[in-house]
């Protein structure tokens, strides 16, 4: 297929992935902003979704203090902020005009008819029928997006490339999320047991949509050991980090060119690291530095996607 | 030609529904004005969510218009449809044998019945053209013939389109469209279906490939901001093949190859999008970020087929059109079957004569012009404005051309709730390929909304119909 249709499916996955993600995100915010009642504490809760997506930087250059309204606003309807959930739905339409031959007509409309009605969307709306409504909405567009995939898509390269975007993008966003509340899942004697510290597990968990999953694999209270050996090494959660490793190794298997070996090598590596790793040791060298690691490899293996398949490189 | 009251497609002149409306007439008078409205309204949500669009230039970048599309459709008797489809394949036909023999023994011009300033001096003949052997001599492969018919009852051929005629991909979603909101229109009458034109475009570009036997196809756009983008996507993937823009190609030993992600792969057929001038920025506009470099050489070397071939615009020039008539006769032996509008050509003293005679009722071009600029309409000018191109014209007749003015006929059409009679014309697509000439019944209907106009075009605020060809 076309190196550049490659790119732009890639991309169309990982904008509706992204979307998506700032969406849990964001949700999961608000629902802890709701439960930390004194003072200030509140707008604690708004540092996170900031830092989970970087863009602590850009929203401070435009906003002067961190608060619920501002950040909903900044990272769900902020037109000028690149990583919106506006500004993702918009790219994901835009890359999606451009490949209109190379999906189905399902997969275009579903991403067409997203970005109608966001633009119908204001600040107004969202609050007024409650933002989880509107997080909802995000992420049933999003299921919607990857359900018609799956259901209409020809199996052949295209569909891969469109998997890959979205196994890359959720991969990097779950070490985001793990990696931004790696103060909390690291246990202090004051914490451990304490309502709080059981709802902000939780909120980690709910977050990835794994909170049953955590139940019913463990039959156990939630222990940080636990929800980072869920999200990370095991590879039946969609996702952990270790299931969607295996997706892009899948995925890279069946593209496969004669640039491309170095790449999947890459991949396969990555994956074998987290398989191979044993939690307790992840935490003793610390998860931060772990997750940083991981979402530093992450960059590089984008790249070298990018160099084998959609670079122009590949055939002169 | 008579100038008789407008002609209306649906009734006769004594408000009688004509046969061939007969069941639509009934339907129409039998559904609840609410479904209708309901329906039209419907209609306009699923344009949008499909997004068939044309981006609107000048405007702000990403602003996307839908062309309004009204529900009453242009019905053509079966029989009539015989006639015009004939007509067509006749006129195609001796365009594409007049467009070989100018870029070969020019035997028209040896005969004296097109000048060779004519030719020459036209700036669409590309005399890069000259001698190259084209696959099955098709130069035109999709022509876009538009035609109307005027209040004499008779159909006229305003202008033959033979460089990227579009609008094709309109003809095709009405017709979705149509059946999906009243599906019972279809199940009373026998209605010529029109969606396997896709079909019959892949088989046409198909079988100008040097090598039949497996040729890659492919889809040249200029891109996603293009007006006529959507069209471009749509009708690569009715086709199964790819989209691919300029950038997307490149020139080796006078082969073309498209990057894929697993390698170079040769390009047989190139169903261009793009106007010969931003083709191939080494041999026409330098600065074109749209084409390919080296396609031309490419081109000319037989490494790649282009359809439709350079240097076709020689052929649907307006000061070539008065001229078609007489190609019909110099390679078919055949009288035409589709009238021209009656032109004259001012460089003939007798035409000269009698237009000056009757610039009242006329309207008076420049030859070479475009777009409507320089142009006199006899009947809405004033006499000061008569009288100042009248001197115009005497100082040098040879760049003007002269033609009655024309009235379109017309078809009911919604204008808020009510139904109001519009002008429509109508755009056949005419493929040909080296088996020969084919099409799908009908074409593209465009209706002037706005009352009394006569301009149809989807810039100017002009709609779209669903096309019928009914036995």
């Amino acid at each position: 297929m076309l190196s550049r249709v490659a790119s732009n499916l890639y991309w169309m996955s990982r904008y509706v992935e992204r979307a998506e993600n700032t969406a849990r995100v964001l949700d999961v915010a608000y629902r802890m902003s709701l439960l930390v009642k004194e003072g200030k504490l509140q707008d604690q809760e708004w540092f996170a979704p900031l830092n989970i997506t970087g863009t602590l930087f850009p929203f401070s250059g435009r906003h002067n203090e961190v608060c619920a309204r501002e950040v909903l606003h900044f990272m769900a309807l902020d037109s000028e902020n690149p990583s919106s959930i506006y500004a993702c739905a918009r790219q994901a339409r835009e890359n999606a005009r451009a490949v209109r031959g190379s999906i189905t007509s399902e997969m275009w409309e579903v991403l067409n008819s997203t970005w109608l009605e966001m633009q119908q969307m204001d600040e107004e709306k969202m609050l007024s029928r409650g933002v989880s409504t509107f997080f909802d909405w995000v992420k049933e567009r999003s299921h919607l997006f990857r359900g018609v995939t799956f259901g209409t898509m020809h199996r052949d390269d295209a569909y891969d490339f469109a998997r890959m975007g979205t196994h890359m993008e959720r991969a990097d966003s779950t070490a985001r999320i793990l990696d931004v509340k790696y103060h909390i899942l690291l246990p202090s004697v004051k914490d451990v047991g304490g309502a709080v510290d059981y709802y902000q597990w939780s909120a980690v968990l709910r977050s990835v949509s794994a909170f049953e999953a955590y139940r019913k694999v463990y039959r156990d209270v939630i222990t940080p050991l636990k929800l980072a050996e869920l999200l990370i090494v095991r590879d039946d959660i969609p996702r952990s980090l270790a299931f969607c490793l295996k997706q892009v190794n899948d995925s890279l298997g069946r593209v496969k060119n004669a640039h491309s070996a170095e790449t999947a090598l890459r991949a396969a590596q990555i994956q074998k690291g987290l398989q191979d790793g044993r939690i307790s040791e992840i935490f003793s060298t610390g998860l931060h530095e772990y997750l940083t690691e991981f979402l530093d490899s992450m960059q590089e293996l984008s790249g070298d996607i990018q160099a084998s398949f959609f670079s122009s490189r590949v055939v002169e | 030609m008579a100038t008789t009251p407008l002609y209306n497609e649906m009734y006769t002149e004594e408000r009688a529904v004509r046969p061939h409306y007969a069941a639509f007439a009934e339907w129409l008078a039998e559904t609840p004005p609410a479904r209708i409205a309901q329906n039209r309204q419907a209609a306009d949500l699923l344009f949008h969510r499909v997004g068939i669009t044309f981006a609107v230039y000048g405007e702000a970048s990403g602003t996307e218009r839908l062309i309004p599309f009204d529900i009453v459709p242009h019905v053509i008797p079966g029989q009539q449809w015989e006639t015009i489809a004939a007509g067509l394949k006749q006129r195609v036909t001796a365009l594409n044998r007049f467009l070989h023999d100018i870029y070969h023994g020019q035997e028209i011009i040896k005969a004296g019945k097109v000048p060779s300033s004519q030719v020459e001096g036209n700036a669409q003949f590309r005399r890069e053209m000259i001698g190259v052997e084209v696959p099955g001599g098709v130069y035109a492969h999709i022509a876009g013939v538009d035609i109307v018919k005027h209040s004499d009852g008779e159909y006229y051929v305003l202008e033959d389109n033979l460089r990227t005629p579009s609008g094709v991909s309109y003809m095709l979603e009405n017709r979705k469209m149509m059946m999906r909101l009243f599906p019972e229109l279809f199940a009373n009458q026998r209605i010529r279906p029109v969606d396997h034109y896709p079909d019959l475009l892949v088989q046409t570009l198909r079988s100008v490939a040097r090598d039949t036997r497996n040729p890659t196809i492919v889809l040249l756009t200029p891109g996603h901001y293009n007006s006529a983008y959507f069209e471009h996507a749509f009708l690569a993937q009715q086709m199964g093949i790819e989209l691919v823009e300029g950038l997307d190609l490149f020139v080796q030993d006078d082969q073309v190859f498209m990057r894929t992600t697993q390698g170079p792969r040769k390009v047989d057929v190139i169903y261009r999008r793009i106007d010969d001038d931003f083709l191939d920025p080494l041999a026409f506009r330098p600065d074109s970020m749209l084409g390919v470099p080296g396609l031309l050489q490419a081109y000319r070397a037989g490494g790649v087929t282009l359809a439709n071939a350079i240097g076709t615009g020689v052929a649907d020039d307006k000061s070539m059109y008065p001229y078609v008539p007489e190609m019909i006769r110099f390679y078919l032996g055949q009288e035409p079957i589709l009238k021209n509008v009656p032109t004259y050509v001012l460089k003939k003293p007798e035409d000269l004569k009698y237009v000056l005679a009757h610039l009242d009722e006329l309207v008076v071009k420049e030859a070479q012009g475009s777009g409507g600029y320089g142009m006199l309409v006899g009947p809405t000018a004033s006499r000061e404005e008569r009288d100042r191109y009248k001197q115009r014209v005497l100082d040098s007749p040879e760049r003007f051309i002269a033609q009655p003015t024309l009235s379109l006929s017309c078809v009911p059409t919604y204008a808020g709730d009510v139904l109001g009679d519009r002008h429509i014309d109508l755009r056949p697509y005419v493929l040909t390929g080296a088996q020969g000439v084919n099409f799908a019944p009908g074409g593209l209907t465009r209706v002037a909304l706005r009352e009394g106009s006569l301009v149809v075009n989807s810039s100017q605020g002009g709609g779209v119909k669903d096309t019928w060809v009914v036995d």
